[in-house]
């Protein structure tokens, strides 16, 4: 996960929950093409966006010792399109988490409306695949996605 | 609190269809978690998370699904078979499963066919009852 793809977090509670900020924007070249004329953002980039959101908030319970991977997309339902222009506020919850996995629960919101509901389980994989060996240092969890967040975790301790 | 076992076949059958995005009719008492519903290792997390918040119960991962850690052990599991010593370790582990057609060719690679419906319900009711 070493491409950002949410812009901050707004609020983060250590393995609660977090609410981080996704500003959607026509300089971004995947709206060019999808679709011609009429810009929407792909969902596959809405769940993208919850699982950077919901998997660092489960890495950060583990202090990014882990190596959390989205295993699974339990529950994705949209209610409408995301047009350039929207601010997207991504609200994750974790339900569950456990040494060899984690599973959250997820609200996509546009100011007061429900755009969708996305609901994920990321596996701590060195804990998992029967004893299948990784690289020792953490390619989940890059200097960079501890930048974005040493913002939102300083001001709340003030 | 006693829970009947049609109560418990019900919520367990309600976590499949949520856990696997299977219909509820494919749901049997004799459906294997892997072969017919098509549960994938993760899946097995999946449905052990939402039976522990179905029946608020506190499952162990390697109590439901304990074959994992039998696997590595070359005591056990001898020629992609479990030896006497690892089906005997793998049936005590596992006292809510029917091992009756397994026992006759142990091979590892039908472990998945263990893993029934009902066997989740057995072991939902054990630890029912232990708890109540």
């Amino acid at each position: 996960m070493r491409w950002i793809w949410i812009d901050k977090f707004v609020e983060f509670h250590s393995g609660q929950n977090a609410v981080a900020l996704k500003n959607v924007t026509l300089a971004e070249e995947h709206l060019h093409d999808h679709f011609p004329d009429f810009p929407v953002m792909p969902e596959c980039l809405i769940i993208e966006a919850m699982a950077q959101t919901a998997g660092i908030l489960v890495g950060e319970a583990k202090s990014f010792k882990e190596k959390v991977i989205l295993a699974k997309v339990k529950k994705a339902v949209f209610s409408d399109y995301v047009r350039p222009g929207d601010t997207l506020k991504l609200h994750a919850k974790i339900e569950t988490i456990t040494t060899e996995a984690a599973s959250t629960i997820g609200k996509v919101t546009r100011g007061e409306d429900t755009i969708a509901e996305i609901d994920l389980m990321f596996s701590h994989i060195d804990q998992n695949l029967a004893g299948k060996q990784f690289p020792e240092e953490n390619f989940v969890f890059t200097g960079m996605f501890e930048s974005l967040l040493r913002g939102v975790t300083l001001s709340e301790s003030k | 609190m006693a829970v009947s076992r049609e109560d418990i076949f019900k919520e367990v059958q309600e976590v499949m269809v949520d856990a696997l995005g299977v219909d509820e009719d494919e749901v049997t008492q004799q459906a294997t978690l892997m072969g017919d519903l098509g549960a994938e290792s993760i899946d097995f997390l999946d449905i052990v998370f939402r039976l522990e918040k179905a029946f608020e119960i506190k499952i162990p991962r390697e109590e439901l699904f304990p074959a994992e850690g039998l696997m590595s052990n070359p005591e056990y599991v001898n020629n992609g078979k479990l030896t006497e010593k690892g089906l005997a370790e793998l049936k005590s582990a596992m006292p809510h499963t029917d091992f009756e057609s397994f026992e006759d060719d142990p091979d590892i690679n039908k472990l998945g066919d263990l893993f029934t419906v009902n066997s989740v319900v057995n072991f939902v009711e054990l630890k029912l009852n232990e708890a109540g």
